[in-house]
């Protein structure tokens, strides 16, 4: 890829100044993340305590398009953070009243916000924001469109590291609809950056991207072929519009070929696990006996999920700090 | 008024010319070229063109004026402004106007502003339908008559077969051209982007390439059996330059163009997210670009249009999805014409053919060439005049050029319409 370009989300250090996509982004930028996230689990309890880092910033959390455990994992960890927030739900904003994206943003910036967490249906959409928002303004990528949900990719990948130590040598499956999934491109570009050992991506050919060699990934439309020998499996969530647009014929036959089940789950290793960025369909991608079962952390990630959007947000204020000094 | 253009390197595709000689300009016609004068020439004005180049004033089969529409984007006095600082002093415009152009009363509005402003010679192209609606068909006989060049649907194709099949039986037999631009609008299924490398990386809703060659194969089918002069606009694919050589090898009566920017850029421009590199069709592949240019220098692309779109700055500050298609080009047109005789791809002589006597041919007008007796539409050229693509400085109001700090060698240093100067000094 031509990636010549300056990296817009790195500043003047070659740092994180927004988070919009981990294409570009090196092995550094993201081990630093999950180190920090690390900092905010309690050893002894597991739980994520309360830091003064942020106080005085505001952060406003702009959702133009709904979501439940995204925002609210955001929300806590901005709380936790000790920074004051806002959530814009733009259902009730005026962008319906016929204002411009920009000016909704350069209006909600004149009210001093420090960092915009922006989730919206069009690709490349936090790019847009972050080409347009004030130099000291910071934006985070909660999901654009289908093209990436970096916080997502990175809780994967603390997930995984969790469990497995280290990325470098996994085979990694991802199971279902690649071609629509932004949550997919992110764990892609992750788990590239971080030097997994293959990634596979499985399903039939309408839900691929159209270039998949462009990725980087080995495409299985036979799952058991797929799963076999890898360390980690991730499915991902089908979407009801894709039976509307023929690209399948209906979810039962969905889950007769690429349903995660327990017979399934054997040709992976022993000790691979399972994770799903959520939210799970039962018995459409993923079996109830594989998604509660021993192998799944798919509620763990959850959990992580705040603290590793806690470090994403904390790096990039100390990184503009770190500039000023 | 008698001018005189001497010692200058004069391009006529049409004539077989390019020598340095004399131009000789009278009441407003091309009166002769050569050393001798013509019998009783006195020149009032005379220009020397040491070092310089002479070429026919630039046909443009496809530039949107703006007009009528909405006045901040532009207008016809504006436009035709742009087109003559590049050269261009022929223009042909599409009918996607507001209202549509697809009525006796939107032509004339379009030919009575373009009188007012004299700057270049503009020629509507009408709509197939009215409304550009793809149902009904509108007064193409009438359209023709108050002065539309040939019809069009400009990027709204008409979907439903019949309805094309019926409305180019109905133009073969009232000797009307009409301009084909194919895309199968299911195929396209709202998509932005081609479909590939780059889509697949960021995410954006794809356009394939069949989107364009299914309704290629189509319409060339259509116009074997209906018999109509057809010319295939904005082509953009590989696939579409062997469909058509084929059917051209075949003994076809097509003809086709290519929009400038599908020339020099490609899908890798769009990985910004930047809007200015939007476009209809989208940007396709490093392979689509070659096969593009490959297909110029055979011979099976005739011309080369600019698919000039102004469009204000809140069309394209948008994320990518939601911004307007299109490119400010007329400015460009010429200098990227001849950036590919730089790099080779073509030689001079075909690159003005394919700017001038070819698209002339293609609609059947006297211009585009420097024959005695034609208007005196010609463009003086420096070529060695180096300059920075600034798309805040363009003439043009739209100022979305996706060749913003592009480097040029060689200028358009003045524009004659009519044996007038209309641009430069």
């Amino acid at each position: 890829m031509r990636l010549s370009k300056p990296n817009i989300q790195l500043n003047a250090q070659g740092k994180l100044h927004h988070f919009l996509t981990l294409e570009g982004l090196k092995h550094t930028h993201l081990t630093e993340i999950l180190d920090v996230a690390q900092t905010f689990i309690d050893p002894a309890t597991g739980e994520i305590n309360k830091v003064d880092s942020l106080h005085g910033k505001a952060i406003m959390n702009l959702f133009f398009e709904p979501s439940t455990r995204t925002l609210t994992t955001f929300e806590i960890a901005e709380k936790r953070l000790s920074a004051d927030v806002v959530n814009l739900n733009i259902e009730t904003s005026s962008t319906k009243k016929g204002e411009t994206l920009l000016d909704t943003l350069w209006n909600l910036e004149a009210m001093l916000a420090d960092m915009f967490v922006v989730r919206h249906n069009e690709s490349g959409a936090a790019h847009f924001i972050a080409k347009h928002v004030a130099p000291q303004v910071h934006v985070i990528n909660a999901g654009d469109g289908q093209h990436a949900h970096p916080t997502q990719a990175m809780l994967d990948m603390f997930t995984i590291r969790k469990h497995k130590k280290d990325i470098f040598d996994l085979k990694v499956a991802i199971i279902g609809d690649i071609q629509h999934s932004r949550v997919v491109r992110s764990q892609i570009q992750a788990l590239s950056i971080l030097e997994a050992r293959e990634i596979r991506v499985i399903g039939p050919t309408t839900l691929m991207p159209s270039n998949p060699d462009a990725l980087g990934v080995h495409v299985y439309h036979d799952i058991e072929q797929g799963l076999d020998g890898v360390d980690v499996i991730i499915n991902v969530r089908l979407q009801n519009e894709r039976m509307q647009s023929a690209l399948l014929p209906s979810e039962k036959e969905f889950f007769n070929l690429y349903g995660l089940t327990k017979e399934r789950l054997k040709f992976a290793k022993a000790d691979a696990i399972v994770m799903h960025p959520g939210p799970i369909n039962r018995g459409v991608e993923i079996d109830s006996e594989v998604a509660d079962g021993e192998q799944s952390v798919i509620l763990e990630q959850v959990t992580y999920g705040i603290a590793v959007r806690m470090a994403v947000i904390k790096t990039i204020f100390d990184n503009a700090q770190a500039l000023k000094k | 008024m008698n001018l005189l253009v001497k010692n200058i390197r004069i391009i006529d595709p049409l004539q077989n010319i390019d020598e340095v000689t004399n131009l000789y300009v009278s009441q407003k016609k091309i009166a002769a070229i050569g050393t001798p004068p013509p019998a009783k020439f006195n020149a009032e004005t005379t220009i020397d063109g040491t070092g310089k180049l002479l070429f026919p004033g630039l046909v443009d089969l496809q530039a949107r004026l703006a007009e009528p529409g909405s006045y901040y984007k532009g207008s016809i006095a504006t436009e035709t402004k742009a087109a003559v600082a590049g050269g261009i002093t022929t223009i042909c415009c599409p009918p996607d106007t507001n209202p549509v152009n697809d009525c006796q009363a939107v032509t004339e509005l379009i030919k009575r502003r373009a009188r007012q402003a004299a700057t270049a010679f503009v020629l509507p192209i009408g709509a197939i339908t009215q409304g550009l609606e793809g149902k009904l068909l509108a007064n193409m006989v009438s359209l023709k008559k108050a002065g539309c060049i040939a019809l069009s649907q400009a990027n709204q194709p008409i979907q439903n077969s019949l309805i094309l099949k019926n409305a180019m039986a109905y133009a073969a037999c009232n000797n009307i051209t009409v301009m084909l631009r194919c895309e199968d609008q299911q195929l396209k299924n709202d998509g932005v982007a081609h479909s590939g490398a780059v889509s697949s990386h960021l995410g954006l809703a794809e356009i394939s390439s069949s989107a364009e060659t299914v309704a290629l194969a189509r319409d060339l089918i259509l116009v074997a059996e209906t018999g109509v002069k057809a010319h295939f606009s904005l082509i953009s694919t590989a696939k579409s330059v062997e469909m058509i050589g084929e059917a051209k090898k075949q003994g076809l009566p097509i003809t086709c163009d290519v929009a400038i920017a599908q020339l020099h850029l490609t899908e890798y421009d769009v990985m910004e997210f930047n809007s200015l590199f939007n476009t209809t069709p989208p940007l396709r592949s490093k392979d689509d670009k070659e096969a593009l240019r490959i297909g110029l220098k055979t011979g099976v692309i005739d011309a080369i249009v600019s698919d000039h779109t102004p469009l204000n700055r809140d069309d394209k500050l948008l994320p990518f999805g939601e911004s307007k298609p299109g490119i400010s080009s007329l400015e460009t047109l010429l200098s990227l014409a001849l950036k590919l005789v730089e790099e080779g791809v073509l030689d001079l002589l075909s690159a003005i053919q394919k700017l001038t006597q070819n698209p002339a041919k293609i609609i059947g007008i006297n211009k585009g060439s420097l024959t005695i007796g034609n208007p005196a539409d010609f463009c003086i050229y420096n070529p060695d005049h180096d300059w920075v693509l600034d798309r805040t400085k363009l003439v043009s109001a739209g100022d979305n050029s996706a060749f913003d700090g592009w480097q040029f060698t060689g200028k358009v240093e003045a524009t004659y319409f009519q044996g007038r100067l209309v641009y430069g000094d």
